[in-house]
């Protein structure tokens, strides 16, 4: 016979044994998920892959004009929010609440920084005219820098760096959102060090978001060299 | 159930040896090594890729079901970008034949 005390019992869903087998379902669940987006993003980087080998010059040049400053700075910004995301379960499994809430309200705002500079970067896309479809018109220099690869391949490599950045940005905004209701339950007091599941999975998810960027940083700023 | 807790300073370490690896991928994209460029990028990426996996995401606690469904999901991308890419590099092996060229609009009786 299972005892369940309140405190222990907190959080256990009535199909499982125990908060154990509880936690590895959740953990597992998120793996499969996890696994389906390596397939869907998969696509993309594949299809990246072999446009920029068969159009090297232009996807080069359009990578050239992308700011290498930017790009490794939200790295940084983004990995940092990664450790503050592993300092949030940390702080859960020790029963730490107070920790718990600004470790997920500093991952959070970390985030934020993160897609103000991608605004910010975008936004410049759009003065330089480089936004594919929208607004492809390269003037003056830009021009000029385009030109020699082929303008349209290197409309194309644009077409996938808004994609690729778009559809990352698009899981970080759920992420934020899957973060705010996480600080909401941990201000409640709902996590316990035997009960942090939610803060467990939504940090899964959002370190593979990391790993992500961690690919589209040295394929979309870096190729071609810099020299 | 017993949750391992990973010390504080295993994270630090970690996140140190992320952004050590950031700068090194950026700093070496300014210096020409030809082709090995992208081969140096990828493989910093990958160890990133495995630091954030085996201690942030915990797969080095995790049980054999988690990494077996993470295998499985790489072989997966594997298969995916071997066969995508065997296909496109071996195209120019047998150019397809001048009667099957489509420049010409069909003609309808």
């Amino acid at each position: 016979m299972r005892t369940n005390t309140p405190a222990e019992g907190a959080g256990l869903a009535h199909q499982f044994e125990d908060l154990a087998q509880q936690h590895d379902a959740d953990t597992l669940g998120i793996w499969v998920f996890l696994v389906t987006e390596i397939m869907f993003f998969g696509g993309v980087f594949v299809g990246y892959s072999i446009l920029r080998w068969l159009y090297f010059a232009a996807f080069a040049a359009g990578s050239h004009l992308l700011d290498v400053r930017l790009g490794a700075i939200n790295t940084v910004v983004l990995l940092g929010s990664s450790l503050t995301m592993a300092l949030s379960v940390r702080s859960a499994q020790i029963g730490n609440r107070r920790a718990l809430v600004l470790f997920l309200i500093l991952t959070m705002i970390l985030g934020g920084a993160f897609l103000g500079v991608k605004a910010y970067e975008y936004h410049q896309k759009f003065v330089e005219h480089i936004v594919p479809s929208l607004d492809w018109a390269p003037q003056g220099d830009i021009l000029a820098r385009l030109a020699p690869g082929g303008l349209d391949h290197a409309q194309l490599y644009f077409f996938f760096y808004f994609a690729m950045t778009g559809l990352h940005a698009l899981h970080m905004i759920i992420g934020m959102g899957l973060l705010l209701w996480l600080v909401l339950r941990a201000r409640k007091g709902n996590f316990t060090p035997q009960y942090f599941a939610p803060v467990e999975v939504v940090g899964l998810y959002w370190h593979f978001v990391d790993i992500v960027w961690i690919f589209l940083f040295p394929l979309l700023y870096l190729i071609g060299g810099r020299y | 159930m017993s949750h391992q807790i990973v010390p504080l300073k295993t994270y630090v370490l970690v996140f140190a040896c992320l952004i050590g690896l950031t700068l090194l991928t950026t700093g070496v994209a300014f210096i020409d090594l030809g082709p090995f460029n992208t081969v140096v990028a990828l493989v910093i990426a990958f160890c990133k890729m495995l630091l954030v996996i085996f201690f942030f995401m915990h797969l080095r606690q995790s049980g054999g079901l988690v990494r077996i469904v993470l295998l499985a999901g790489f072989f997966w991308l594997a298969l995916l970008i071997g066969l995508t890419t065997a296909d496109y590099r071996t195209r120019s092996w047998t150019p397809a034949p001048d009667a099957w060229s489509t420049t010409a609009p069909p003609t309808h009786p």
